[in-house]
């Protein structure tokens, strides 16, 4: 390859990696760039990565310029004879101070967005969002009301190894929950992250929050959101298999629509301990098991009951069948081995109807109902 | 004494000539390039597409920690140490390194190192899988049993890099040829003494945080656990007070290969030699003090916050000077492109990119949106594949001919530099994008979104892994055959290493050269 | 071999000599970065915190002369319970907020219930938000101070006895008391060597 040829190659290849860079710049709304916030704060930050951005471009295109032009006219086949200066303490001097001043620059509105962010007071609602290994439980500290998020069944089934089915087809394929948190617009809303196991960190792009989780110690942070919608989150801290498999989302609404969200939410809280009471049909139970088992149980002991690898079948199982009926609900509510204790995400209610789905489903048929006051913990 | 070696295995085992060791450092990191390109290829290969179809979420994490691991531990620093020893000695006129038989120790705990590390793969619970870094407590209470021998893998690394790092410091402080100066060492002598200081100073910070851990998981004591007064941030500070002055000892002996490599190829002498020295003291010192940057969201105080920001970008002044130093080394020369100059100077666009993400990152504010997600990972990528690894790549091309008295296939080295530089950027570009969008790193699977440019960089990742195996191909090509190498080499360069013969004999400089 | 004289090999093993110290000293400094970051956290708050040297030495006869100085602000508390590692107990606070006046001593109960089928040994972990609130929260007794060894079933009103400084920035209007319990059995923390130092000043505080 002739030396022309390579600096041609040369050239052309940082012109494509600048207009690699550029459209970055340019299409905010193309998926290249930040994605833009629904706060106030958040546009901060957008406008301030903008601004760093141009800066770094602009140093970029100089800086690489006056290479390029150097690799092209410097060379040796057009017959130069090589300069012979190698210090000057002025130029020295000068090229050490721009850069300086430009990270003044950068860091005036650096600081002023930073204690923005930090400044949490004055909320209007707290929520404690506790990482677990692998989904969110968030907890209403001023309502009361707490539930567990867990990525959506439709997702869930298509992640799996080999599912066979297409992601593609999964409408916000590993990006939405069963219970997404509610919250209404223009209030600020203090989040608490804790942990109930190892490190996770709750972010949501849009809301330009991203808060890690750590065991044992609460961090905080918050948002107002401007704007009503829904806005998808994940965890963005390593914390186990399935980190890449538990999603945070968000509901922004208007208030009336958010009391009327709160009030639910507490009448389905007082329901079930009122079902706690009652005596259920098995046809009741095995529905609402179903739905328990599938949330909870399936991952392992799989959607046939027949388990895989280390987990134990439940078609035809001891446990499930012949077994007392209150060893079985021991067991699923302290666990055993692998099997996590589910004593408290279960309630009464969900415990007695997914012991009468497994002693009855999968061919285990043994006719048993199981009814929540049996369930005493 | 005549060019005398012994023969066989015994040579390679025994031996304590710094260019053998030089050999088997470099052979050794090449191999754990290869293992840890091929975890790479797997993680590319997953996540080609968007859905699990290769392998189970915890072997994908396995795989990101090991390559992370292999890369940094196996490939990288060996290879930097094995420049060193081949380089050093001969570029200060001395004749073998300070301590040569520590020096053999300090090879040879590697392959086992390694070889540990591997093995934790094939033991029952899986290797670790909580990501290089290993933050408690997922290393710690929530760890597979084979985290031990992981652990016990990372002691043998650090005492082969302190090891080496002290014979490094000896032989350049005490075996330099007469009139060889400090302030005349070449550049690449230069940054290996600040490397080997800050290894000396960060290695036992490491040994102690995976100490603590080892205590945490089997003896009760709880350094990292909330439940006995300790704390799992406290991990990540230990971590990172080590880890960013590592980043800086896999890319100094970088930028000593590329201040080599620019200034023969330019035919003109090195712009700014003495600020080229301070500034790589001046990144050193800087490097102990910025490591919270790493973890702009555990919570810290807003003054905290403000401190590492403003410390962390300040490391853009010395690392704009030196760029700025090697355009104007190449500004007014009379320059050529052969191989080892098309990567010196593809080091210098790319690794300034990975510089600029590098500015991005280090403010606070704005890392809260890009802190773990792919941005970071193209940032570092950029740092260590296009930065550390090409200049390695470079290096070789630049000193192969002297290794092995032949020229390396010029042709071949071109062809191998193309497809390396453009299915690098294919490869790491476009992960910028997904960053910025929002894509989580360590992640096994992702929302459709991200599908496009994750296709591209799988692309990307194996065209850039199969044109490394056409490097192996045109280093075992040199070593057959080829043709002849002069003493020179190349247009005049400057240092001692150019005056001795191609190949460089078993032993050089047994009479001190006098510098002038 | 063709190392040099003896002058030589002699300032290779000062080298050497010194290099190796500096190794040993770094390896003591990076366990010393435990105490050093506990100190550090304890003086700016960070994590949360507690600063424990202001337990028991705090004089809540001179606090209650404070109190009317500080009628007119008032600091809301929350409180917060989570369990690690799914720890099988109930545990809540009885009182989900109070409001004070900053020097006014107050007392509030949390409720524990084991619901496992063993006895367990929990340790209680308090964490404050906003962090830099934490060391002018003032615990006077807290069930936190010792590990809490619970029968299976068994149940427990524990009370916390707290005061809010005069001194909290006049910014921080609510503040967050969070506590994590975690079985000890479970977090490996059989040797409780950093436990030891919280009971220590526990019972500087009887
Ligand atoms: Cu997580």
């Amino acid at each position: 390859m002739s030396a022309s040829k390579t600096m041609k190659k040369i050239g052309s290849l940082l012109c494509a990696g600048l207009v690699m860079l550029l459209p970055a710049t340019v299409f905010a709304d193309y998926k290249l760039n930040m994605t833009p916030s629904v706060t106030a704060v958040g546009q901060d930050i957008y406008n301030l990565h903008m601004i760093i951005l141009w800066i770094v471009t602009i140093v970029g295109i100089l800086v690489f310029g006056v290479i390029i032009y150097s690799l092209i006219n410097h060379r040796k086949s057009k017959g130069v004879t090589p300069a012979t200066f190698h210090e000057s303490a002025t130029v020295e001097f000068v090229w050490t101070v721009i850069p300086f001043i430009i990270l003044v620059i950068i860091a005036v509105p650096a600081t002023k967005t930073l204690l923005a962010i930090e400044d949490t007071s004055k909320s209007d609602i707290t929520i404690k969002a506790t990482g677990w290994q692998w989904k969110w439980e968030y907890e209403y500290l001023d309502s009361g009301v707490r539930f567990f998020s867990n990525l959506d069944k439709a997702s869930n089934e298509a992640r799996q190894v080999k599912s066979g089915k297409d992601p593609r087809k999964v409408e916000n394929y590993l990006l939405d929950v069963d219970n997404p948190i509610v919250v209404p617009v223009n209030k600020k809303v203090r989040i608490l992250t804790t942990s109930n196991d190892v490190i996770h960190a709750w972010w949501v792009p849009e809301l330009a929050v991203k808060r890690d989780a750590i065991p044992g110690f609460i961090n905080e942070s918050w948002f107002k959101a401007e704007k009503t919608g829904t806005y998808r989150g994940q965890c963005a801290e390593l914390c186990g298999k399935d980190h890449g498999f538990m999603p945070i989302v968000v509901n922004v609404v208007s208030d009336s629509e958010y009391s009327d969200w709160l009030a639910k939410q507490k009448k389905a809280a007082a329901d079930a301990d009122a079902g706690a009471g009652k005596t259920w049909s098995k046809a009741d139970l095995m529905a609402r098991g179903k739905e328990v088992y599938e949330k909870n149980c399936q991952a392992c002991h799989m959607a046939n009951g027949e388990g895989g690898g280390p987990f134990p079948a439940l078609k035809g199982s001891k446990v499930a069948t012949t077994g007392p009926v209150a060893a079985h609900i021991d067991l699923v509510l302290k666990g055993k081995g692998m099997m996590p204790p589910f004593g408290t995400q279960l309630n009464a209610v969900d415990t007695a109807a997914v012991v009468t789905f497994e002693r009855n489903a999968f061919g285990n048929n043994t006719g048993d109902v199981v009814q929540p006051s049996q369930v005493s913990k | 004494m005549s060019d005398h070696k012994p023969t066989g295995i015994k040579r390679w085992l025994f031996t304590t000539n710094h260019k053998d060791i030089g050999t088997l450092y470099l052979w050794f990191a090449f191999t754990m390039f290869l293992v840890g390109g091929a975890m790479a290829m797997i993680i590319r290969a997953e996540l080609m597409q968007p859905g699990m179809q290769v392998v189970d979420p915890l072997f994908f994490n396995s795989m990101t920690t090991m390559h992370g691991l292999i890369m940094v531990f196996g490939a990288v620093m060996p290879a930097m140490v094995g420049f060193a020893n081949w380089m050093v000695p001969m570029m200060i006129g001395a004749p073998d390194m300070a301590l040569p038989r520590m020096n053999n120790w300090s090879f040879w705990i590697l392959p086992f190192a390694g070889t540990m590390l591997v093995s934790t793969l094939f033991m029952e619970g899986g290797g670790p899988a909580f990501g290089w870094t290993f933050y408690a407590p997922l290393s710690t209470t929530f760890a597979p049993k084979s985290t031990d021998f992981f652990i016990f893998a990372v002691h043998m690394l650090g005492f082969s890099s302190i090891m080496g790092a002290i014979n490094i410091i000896a032989t350049i402080l005490n075996m330099r040829a007469p009139g060889m100066t400090l302030m005349k060492m070449p550049l690449f002598v230069w940054t290996w003494l600040i490397t080997a200081f800050l290894l000396i100073a960060v290695m036992p910070v490491l040994a102690g945080a995976v100490t603590m851990m080892l205590t945490d998981r089997n003896f009760g004591t709880s350094f990292f656990s909330a439940a006995g007064g300790g704390d799992p941030v406290l991990f990540q500070h230990v971590f990172w007070f080590f880890g960013h002055p590592e980043v800086y000892i896999m890319i100094l002996p970088a930028f000593g290969i590329v201040s080599q490599i620019i200034p023969t190829f330019a035919r003109k002498q090195l712009f700014g030699y003495a600020s080229m020295v301070y500034a790589t003291a001046a990144i050193a010192f800087l490097s102990f003090i910025v490591w919270a940057h790493h973890m702009f969201t555990v919570g810290m105080p807003v003054a905290a916050e403000l401190y590492f920001t403003y410390a962390t970008v300040m490391i853009a002044v010395p690392t704009a000077v030196k760029v700025f130093n090697w355009t104007a080394t190449m500004w007014k020369g009379a320059m050529t492109f052969e191989t080892p100059m098309l990567w010196a100077v593809a080091f210098v666009f790319l690794f300034t990119i990975g510089g600029f993400t590098g500015l991005m990152l280090g403010v606070a504010p704005a890392d809260f949106q890009y802190h773990d997600t792919y941005f970071v990972v193209a940032h570092f990528h950029y740092v260590l594949v296009t930065g550390a690894v090409f200049a390695i790549i470079a290096g070789v091309y630049y000193w192969l001919p002297k290794w092995t008295g032949n020229m390396y296939d010029e042709k071949l080295g071109k062809l191998h530099f193309w497809l390396s530089t453009i299915s690098v950027n294919v490869l790491f570009f476009p992960q910028h994008f997904l960053g910025l969008a929002g894509m989580p790193r360590r992640i096994p699977d992702y929302a459709i979104q991200f599908a496009e440019f994750n296709f591209m960089s799988s692309l990307g990742g194996f065209a850039f892994g199969l044109s490394q195996l056409l490097f192996l191909f045109i280093v075992i090509k040199c070593i057959k055959g080829g043709e002849k190498a002069t003493d020179k080499v190349w247009d005049n360069p400057e240092g001692l290493e150019w005056t001795v013969p191609s190949p460089a004999p078993y032993h050089t400089f047994e009479t001190a050269p006098q510098i002038k | 071999m063709s190392t040099g004289n003896n002058s030589q090999l002699e300032s290779n093993q000062r080298v050497t000599r010194f290099l190796l110290v500096v190794v040993v000293v770094m390896f003591c400094f990076g366990f010393a970065l435990a105490p050093m970051y506990e100190a550090l956290c304890k003086a700016f708050g960070i994590n949360g915190r507690f600063v424990e040297i202001e337990q028991g030495v705090y004089d809540a006869d001179k606090a209650m002369q404070q109190v009317k100085a500080d009628r007119d602000r008032q600091v809301t508390v929350q409180f917060t319970a989570s369990r690690n590692q799914n720890l099988q107990w109930e545990f809540r606070p009885m009182e989900t907020s109070v409001v004070v006046y900053p020097g006014e001593v107050r007392e509030v109960k949390y409720y524990a219930k084991n619901l496992t089928g063993k006895t367990v040994v929990a340790q209680a972990v308090p964490s404050v938000s906003p962090g830099q609130a934490a060391k002018y929260f003032n615990k006077i007794e807290c069930f936190c101070f010792t590990q809490q060894t619970f029968k299976p079933g068994e149940a427990k009103e524990m009370p916390l006895r707290f005061v809010v400084d005069g001194k909290l920035p006049k910014k921080i209007s609510t503040l967050t008391l969070a506590y994590t319990f975690f079985d000890t059995d479970q977090a490996g923390t059989k040797s409780k060597a950093q436990v030891d130092t919280v009971l220590r000043v526990a019972h500087n505080a009887k």
